[in-house]
């Protein structure tokens, strides 16, 4: 025979599934959020969007090709989401070498620096934006309200309850001010992605949709943290906000769905997804409450990503045959 | 909502190119090469030596020890080899080849029989294990050892796989859409055998033809004490899995290392049934099957009823011959079977399809870095964790694997087909499955 | 400031006396007394923790070598007769005499001497290949040549030739730990003896197929004609399943099988060159397929001697398959 047969193991065909697939299906996601944030914020969205894209994807070239010397893996659009999330939590009015220092951050040190994609213990975007939150909390916190007439005084609703609890105002007073449709629609104070709940939601679902995720972490976490944070809200509703507050301010929505839920650094398990997301919701609850910083998600959800692989070690999936069949 | 397994599976296209096609009988082959070793467990001791004569039916090979089966000529003529000869995979084993002359079969055989003779299961059992039946959905067990209940077990049910979960294959489907009637009668005859008054016939639900008219027969009754349900199952991959269907048309699942028979089930394949149908009813051994030819790249995709032994090369000149574009010729299905690099080997008892595959679907897609997605994971139907044992097996860590269970492995291939980095997970896995169980084997003696 | 600066210091101070009887205390106390022997074998051991030894690393053979009462059958491959003698002596014990081994591959089947039959396209991976099917050639029993074997050596004493696409040996790193050995799902190394300045005549094939099956899938593989048998004056050389072995403990290099071998499948390494009256001065290749004899060739081996097609060896196993 002039011509060879291929011969490989079982099985032969795919699923047609590829990690550029998945990463492109994640920013397909992002879209209608950031539709929205064009629409409150108008072209610094996209600026900021634009900067941090190209920041992450010129580090992660520059990283493959002269330090790594390995070959290009712009293409796997894993840079490219990193740097879209990123973006997405930063304020629309960030300076632009900051968006760059925290791309730099994101891929060089939460990303590269442990192998690349598939090695990194935590969540790269957000550790470029817990960086910058530490390294340039004047920038990072200063946000302006998108339909507001002077267009500086934004503080996140997050905020304003922190700043009321803390002056011993009750939350009775502060909470009318805020109306959910408008946090809904994302007409508040924010990070340019994190406003819009209804957006990353219709994001959510897409995912689910094409199957690039499971339902577990978000609702797991978003549960949890309505759940303790309900538990607190009816011991004194005057101190303690209530639960549709907490899930629609901050980046609740935004951290429950995309970066809790980033492949590479949380649980293999569906159990162990339990345990994370509670993790995080707990987590989130208890430095959005008690904590220096008004929205604690991004530091929940570090501090479980380091947990992650304990998790992993403890946490199997249930093994067909496990159960005892009871006798019919 | 249909019935289905409860832990992981997936969704492949199902490409069933060749199910509107009737069996056809296909024309008998210049030689045939048969295999002394086309089932589970020790090979057959050829019984005939080269120049003897041989009919349709003859005994050609005797089984050796408990796990074994016989085999016989598939096709009347004079034996021109006994020697090992290579198979699809290239490995070669014992084999008889004969040439054929005309089809002369064995006067035992009966074709016009119809009816159930009225014997002890114990004979039936004998006619079953005499006529070298083998599980004929791909893993070969001979059927008589399989239908022996071990003392202290007692067999509920029988449940007949009519699921044919395997993408493009359709020999089950057409057996069951042509042959009805012999295969509720095999049930039977399988039902007596084991003792058993419940029946089921588990079908996936592409396949509604064959679930109606099955069950249509079947309330038509006439099978004396047995009852027979027709259950229809949700699409899903491994639907046909022997655990997989147990636990999707009764409920129980099959404890790790044990057999169906530990929940009172014992599996059979469609086909298998049919055969059984023969075996006792018309003494005809296990001479032919029903064998999907298929592919994209092939002219004419087909369901032959082929004489075994007869060289895959063969069945696929008949179909329209292989392409030039043709990358990958498998035995088997496109999940579980096997890549076939000598298309002079024969067809088995337990070739349920020769699927060819063209250049670009052959050849494998490059893997990337994992990205610990868990989709593996989430469908493995057994519950494993396939992104570990690979990682550990693949860094030399096989024996440490033991405790992820490798061993339970069913190698359905979900977690390669579906791994978004295309990681060839099931290679590895395969391997540490055999190398774990090695390991415990010799910890027991 | 002062004070600040000097109740640091302090409170520092009181906490490492602290901690340090503490730990002193519990370090008397859990104390698990081990051989000292032990630790002065592990040193001689030469630390490579490779596992040839079939212990799991250096502390692990030291630990069993003193808990013996004799040497018999623990030994390091790395270290050789010499640290055993060393450690036989410290440990006031005969130690075994061994003599020194190198891994040899025992295939020849290059991608010339051995056509390909089909591509294999799965994770590259002896084990794996070969647990599949027969492999890419037509001899079931030859080289995969996906490299377990090179993965597994501790002292990258192997490696791939890309051109033959068969291991390479180097005799010097080898130590014949022996996991190579192991590792090869063909059981195609095995640990021979070194032989005087590293001298060997072995067979360079393990196909068990009738002759003219092995002959039409590979140019070298051994027909099992058993020619090398007749010929053994030392009765080094036995035939089974058509396949020829030569015992390397009784084998004395005189060389005569490696020219009577039809298919030149009996290799010799680390010979000088034959003197001319003996069979020739060695000719390039295209020269050789001319003379038509089984000419010998020259170390080093690895060289591909096959590639010639001569008329006696059609013959031969020709004969052998009547």
């Amino acid at each position: 025979m002039d011509k060879k047969l291929i011969v490989s193991p079982s099985p032969h065909i795919h699923s047609g599934n590829s990690t550029q697939s998945l990463m492109r299906d994640v920013i397909i996601a992002l879209i209608p959020a950031f539709i929205v944030s064009i629409v409150f914020f108008g072209f610094d969205a996209v600026t900021v969007a634009a900067i941090a894209v190209v920041a992450s994807l010129a580090t992660e070239y520059l990283i493959t090709r002269f330090m790594l010397k390995r070959p290009n893996t712009l293409w796997d659009y894993s840079a490219a989401l990193t740097g879209f999330l990123l973006a997405f939590n930063l304020p629309p009015s960030a300076p632009w070498w900051m968006i760059v220092i925290g791309s730099i951050v994101a891929i060089g040190v939460g990303k590269m620096s442990f192998g690349g994609l598939g090695r990194n213990p935590f969540n790269p975007a957000l550790v470029g934006r817990v960086f910058l939150l530490i390294s340039f909390p004047e920038q990072m916190t200063s946000f302006y309200h998108p339909t507001a007439l002077d267009g500086t005084s934004g503080a996140t609703p997050l905020a304003v309850v922190k700043e009321a609890v803390k002056n011993g105002q009750s939350l009775s007073e502060v909470m009318p001010q805020f109306s959910y449709t408008d946090m809904l629609l994302g007409n508040m104070g924010g990070s340019m992605g994190e406003i819009a709940a209804f957006a990353l939601l219709i994001g959510f679902v897409y995912l689910l949709v094409r199957k690039v995720i499971t339902w577990h972490i978000p609702v797991y976490v978003l549960g949890s943290m309505a759940i303790f944070s309900a538990i607190l809200w009816l011991i004194d509703p005057n101190s303690f906000a209530n639960p549709l507050f907490h899930l629609l301010s901050g980046g609740a929505i935004l951290g429950a769905v995309y970066m809790a839920t980033d492949y590479v650094t949380s649980p293999m398990t569906t159990k162990g997804m339990l345990l994370y997301g509670i993790g995080i919701g707990v987590i989130t609850i208890l430095i959005r409450t008690w904590g220096a910083y008004p929205e604690g998600i991004s530091f929940a959800i570090l501090i479980m990503n380091a947990a992650v692989p304990l998790i992993n070690k403890y946490t199997h999936p249930k093994r067909f045959g496990s159960v005892v069949a009871k006798k019919a | 909502m249909l019935k289905t397994f409860k832990i992981g599976g997936i969704h492949p296209n199902d490409n069933k190119l060749s199910k509107g096609c009737a069996i056809e009988k296909m024309p008998l082959p210049e030689k045939v090469v048969i295999s002394l070793s086309q089932h589970i467990g020790a090979p057959a001791t050829a019984t005939v030596a080269k120049g003897d004569k041989v009919k349709v039916g003859d005994l050609i090979g005797k089984a050796t020890g408990f796990v074994s089966a016989d085999v016989h000529s598939s096709v009347s003529g004079t034996v021109v080899a006994v020697d090992a000869q290579p198979d699809t995979s290239g490995v070669r084993k014992p084999s008889v080849t004969i040439a054929v002359e005309g089809d002369e079969w064995n006067e035992q055989i009966d074709l016009g029989a119809e009816n159930i003779p009225d014997i002890t299961p114990k004979e039936m059992m004998d006619a079953i294990a005499h006529a070298g039946i083998v599980g004929m959905g791909g893993a070969t067990f001979p059927t008589h050892v399989k239908l022996s209940v071990p003392d202290g077990k007692k067999a509920e049910f029988l449940i007949i796989n009519g699921v044919e979960c395997e993408p493009y294959l359709t020999a089950d489907h057409r057996v069951m859409l042509e042959r009805p009637d012999d295969l509720l009668k095999g049930v039977a005859i399988l039902c007596k055998v084991l003792s058993v008054k419940k029946a089921f016939i588990g079908i996936e639900n592409n396949k509604p033809d064959a679930i109606e008219l099955l069950t249509k027969k079947a309330a038509g009754g006439g099978y004396g004490d047995v009852s027979i349900e027709v259950v229809p199952l949700k699409v899903q991959y491994p639907q046909g899995g022997e655990k997989q269907l147990i636990d999707a048309v009764i409920g129980r699942q099959v404890p790790s290392g044990a057999l169906p028979i530990e929940v009172g089930a014992v599996v059979q394949n469609a086909g298998t049934a049919v055969a059984v149908y023969e075996a006792v009813v018309k003494h005809k051994p296990l001479i032919e099957r029903v064998v999907t030819v298929t592919g994209k790249s092939l002219a004419s995709p087909k369901n032959l009823l082929v004489r075994l032994g007869t060289p895959v090369q063969a069945l696929i000149d008949y179909c329209g011959g292989l392409g030039d574009n043709t990358g990958k010729v498998i035995n088997g299905g496109p999940m579980m079977g096997r890549a076939a690099c000598n298309l002079e080997g024969g067809v088995t008892k337990g070739t349920s399809g020769v699927l060819l595959m063209n250049d670009g679907e052959a050849k494998r897609k490059p893997s990337s870095p994992c990205i610990r997605c868990a989709k593996c994971v989430s469908v493995c139907p057994m519950g494993l964790e396939p992104y570990l044992i690979n990682v550990m097996t693949k860094n030399g860590l096989v024996a440490q694997t033991e405790p992820l269970h490798p061993y339970d492995c069913i190698e359905c291939g979900s977690c390669s087909y579906t791994c978004p980095a295309g990681i060839p997970l099931l290679d590895f896995i395969r391997l540490a499955k055999g190398e774990v169980m090695k390991i415990m084997r010799a910890r027991k003696s | 400031m002062n004070e600040t600066l000097i109740f640091t210091v302090l409170t520092l101070c009181a906490l490492g006396v602290v901690a340090a009887v503490a730990l002193f205390f519990v370090a008397k106390k859990f104390h698990v007394w081990e051989d000292p022997r032990i630790d002065d074998v592990e040193k001689m051991l030469p630390g490579a923790n490779c596992g040839g030894c079939g212990f799991p690393g250096c502390r692990g053979l030291a630990s069993a070598l003193v808990k013996a009462d004799t040497m018999e059958g623990l030994a390091c491959p790395v270290g050789g007769s010499q640290t055993m003698k060393s450690i036989a002596e410290y440990l006031g014990r005969v130690a075994e005499e061994k003599e020194p081994e190198v891994a040899v591959v025992r295939c020849s089947g290059s991608c010339q001497n051995r056509p390909k039959t089909n591509t294999y396209d799965g994770v590259s991976s002896c084990a794996v290949a070969s647990s599949l099917y027969a492999g890419e050639t037509g001899c079931s029993f030859g080289c995969v040549g996906f490299g377990d074997c090179v993965k597994v050596c501790a002292f990258g004493a192997l490696k791939m030739n890309p051109e033959t696409g068969l291991p390479e040996v180097d005799d010097e790193k080898c130590t014949a730990c022996g996991k190579c050995v192991k590792a090869c799902p063909k059981m195609i190394i095995e640990l021979r003896k070194k032989g005087p300045k590293s001298r060997r005549v072995f067979v360079s094939c393990v196909n068990k197929d009738k002759g003219a099956i092995t002959r039409k899938a590979c140019k070298v593989g051994c027909i099992g004609c058993g020619k090398c048998v007749k010929t053994c004056p030392f009765e080094a050389i036995k035939l089974e399943n058509n396949v020829a072995y030569i015992d390397s403990y009784k084998c004395r290099l005189c060389r005569k099988c490696v020219v009577e071998c039809p298919t030149g499948a009996i290799n010799e390494v680390n010979f000088p060159p034959r003197p001319p009256k003996e069979a020739g001065p060695a000719k390039p290749m295209a020269e050789k397929a001319a003379v038509a004899t089984a000419a010998p060739v020259s170390a080093p081996v690895t060289e591909n001697k096959g590639a010639e097609q001569t008329e006696n060896v059609k013959k031969e196993s020709e004969k052998v398959e009547k």
